[in-house]
């Protein structure tokens, strides 16, 4: 590989930041130019995910996880970024949803709010930096940065709503990130080590008198990463957040909870998987029960919600508990499938809260949805209706195209065939069979549930869409400007493509979920990276 | 020494939770601010009570380690009081816009007493 693709490992982290540093550097009035700056960044971002995607998986070869070391520190002592499969594929992720939400934010929401653009592509860099991180301290000052960014989006719009959800949003994460700093410091007063290829290698030795402390570091960071996933009973926040929240922003923010559930995958299998000795699983019961719990509770919710945007926000909350409980059945064969389920339910839900918007137009959800006047003037100038034309033009048969998405969302959300949401959720309980002989009663219960809650999602989406999309109302016309219908299409499509290319997206996940669960190769790779003049080493 | 802190940061911890618990934002920010300082101080603990133990090595002759602090939780410690900085800077904006536009102080922005 040539010199630059060496640092590709930092780009998905840099880029956002200078670019957002750069925003911030002109003012509203520059609105266009702001715009450009982080419509090309996203773009560039997807590529940058797509070519560390083709790096660390060679055709035909076992690859070590790609590390990257900061300063070209010796691993222990400095930070290093790391990319596995695992973590490329929710870089991938990530820079889709980054690009069709800022896409769709283009048509009118980034105009809401001043410094839109600026808090978004911090939120990326944040995420971006909790995937590719390999360093415990390090991952809580890239959750902060995504917090703060967060912070900052959920108030985008303004509005009295807003601000109370964006009070209890701060409030929890606040607390839950001293819930994180404890947990490390417990662990670091244990094991002596904050990097996690040094810390799998040291839990084992861990003396016995020992584990209890270590236990309950590992406990108590567990559950600051369980609030940021929405287990039960931790997630009362995440749906009214999610509800207030701009469209775009909630679009975005469904790959925040996914960050918890990819921080948990990764910790336990690294530190508490098989090789861990006395400390190996311990925690896998409470993901088990705690993921049932949070699939009926989010199932209740989905049947009880008045509105779409509640609905998809404990859709999130299933989609978290079906996660957490898949994981925690400790099963090898159904970490692929759940990892599939994940790919396939973000997407969908993502698409779901961009196409609410649309439908509600007008609606009642109006009164939730509607921009108020900024609460600080400063050189924020000129909200929405005053601004320039919408670009592009409205789509003639708009009912068509918005009910069919509405369908397609359905389908893909309830886990109906053919659409991919069916493969994934099928897979997950084919996983779950297909073990060592005997089922226990735990896993009947998770299949009876995943099933149950497809069923209820079904009913509460047939009944939202007949009210929202079929009832005839004196509701003004249904609008749908090309901005906004073009992010929607891309990631309807990139779900009907999971579904046509599910083999072989199915085969790289499973190659995922194998690099994921060898500890010792991601140890190796990491404690063993030689020093190279660009820092960088390549498998 | 050790009494006094592990003292320290209970008082903290206890005033703090109560404090989160509170209807007032204002009464929990000040709750986690308490919070945070006795995290922080629970970060300094992780590497061990040491006195008159400095906490950088002196440029040049070989040293025996034991004679020195950790210097990483001091380096945590750093960052974390940033963050927690920032952020309750961030809490009071917050407080400020929900006390504008509610009318109200109550965390819920509405007051179910009255």
């Amino acid at each position: 590989m040539s010199g630059w693709a060496a640092h590709l490992a930092i780009a998905p982290i840099l880029l956002p930041l200078v670019v957002s540093a750069a925003t911030l550097l002109f003012d509203e009035r520059r609105r266009k130019l702001k715009r450009w700056m982080s419509f090309a960044t996203t773009g560039a971002l997807l590529a940058i995910a797509i070519a560390l995607l083709r790096a660390t998986d060679p055709y035909g070869v076992a690859a070590a996880p790609l590390v990257y070391r900061l300063g070209d520190w010796a691993a222990p002592f400095g930070i290093v970024l790391v990319v596995d499969r695992l973590s490329a594929l929710m870089l991938l992720l990530t820079s889709i949803l980054g690009f069709t939400s800022l896409f769709y934010a283009l048509a009118r929401w980034d105009r809401a709010g001043p410094r839109f653009h600026a808090l978004f592509l911090l939120l990326l860099m944040g995420v971006n930096g909790a995937f590719l991180t390999g360093d415990i301290f390090n991952l809580f000052v890239f959750f902060e940065v995504l917090l703060a960014a967060s912070y900052g989006l959920v108030l985008h719009g303004s509005g009295t709503t807003r601000a109370k959800a964006g009070l209890h949003y701060v409030a929890i994460n606040v607390a839950t990130s001293l819930l994180f700093l404890i947990g490390v410091s417990l662990i670091y007063s244990v094991t002596g080590t904050l990097n996690m290829a040094d810390l799998a290698a040291r839990v084992p030795l861990v003396p016995r008198e020992d584990l209890m402390l270590l236990e309950g570091g590992a406990a108590i960071l567990g559950t600051a990463f369980l609030v940021k996933a929405g287990m039960w009973p931790l997630c009362f926040w995440l749906p009214s957040t999610y509800a207030a929240a701009a469209p775009p922003v909630a679009a975005m923010f469904s790959i925040l909870s996914k960050v918890g559930i990819y921080v948990i995958l990764r910790l336990t299998t690294l530190l508490f998987g098989d090789g861990a000795g006395r400390a190996a699983d311990f925690a896998d019961e409470w993901m088990l029960f705690g993921g049932l719990a949070t699939i009926l509770y989010g199932t209740l919710g989905v049947l009880s919600s008045q509105t779409l945007v509640r609905l998809a926000g404990h859709y999130v909350l299933i989609s978290t508990g079906i996660l957490l409980a898949a994981l925690g059945t400790g099963r090898p064969t159904v970490v692929a499938a759940a990892l599939f389920y994940l790919v396939s339910s973000t997407l969908a839900v993502s698409a779901f809260y961009l196409i609410i918007e649309p439908i509600g137009r007008g609606g009642e959800d109006e009164a939730v949805q509607a921009i108020a006047e900024p609460v600080f003037e400063d050189e924020y100038i000129g909200a929405l209706e005053e601004e320039e034309d919408e670009i592009g033009i409205a789509i003639p048969a708009t009912i068509a195209v918005l009910g069919g998405g509405f369908i397609f969302c359905a389908l893909l959300l309830s886990g109906l065939p053919p659409l991919s949401g069916f493969i994934a959720k099928f897979t997950i309980i084919d996983g779950l069979l297909k073990g060592d002989g005997s089922v226990p009663a735990a896993v009947w219960a998770l299949i009876t549930l995943i099933i149950l809650s497809g069923l209820a999602t079904v009913v509460a989406m047939t009944r939202a869409g007949i009210d929202l999309i079929w009832t005839p109302t004196e509701r003004p016309q249904l609008q749908l400007s090309i901005v906004e219908a073009i992010p929607i299409g891309i990631l309807l499509a990139l779900c009907l493509a999971l579904m046509v290319q599910a083999g072989a997206v199915m085969e790289y996940i499973e190659r995922a979920a194998r690099t994921l669960g060898d500890a010792a190769l991601y140890t190796s790779a990491v404690l063993d990276a030689p020093g190279a003049n660009g820092g960088a080493v390549l498998p | 020494m050790e009494v006094v802190l592990a003292l320290a940061i209970g008082i903290l911890t206890a005033s703090g939770v109560w404090l989160l618990l509170r209807p007032r934002t204002f009464q929990v920010i000040l709750g986690l601010s308490f919070l945070s300082y006795a995290v922080n101080l629970f970060i300094l603990i992780s590497g061990r009570l040491r006195t008159d133990a400095p906490p950088i090595i002196a440029r040049g002759d070989t040293v025996d380690a034991s004679l020195y602090a950790d210097p990483l939780p001091q380096a945590l410690v750093l960052t974390a009081i940033v963050i927690a900085f920032a952020t309750t800077a961030l809490l009071l904006v917050m407080l400020l816009i929900s006390r504008g536009l509610t009318g109200t102080d109550h965390v819920d922005g509405e007051d179910r007493d009255q």
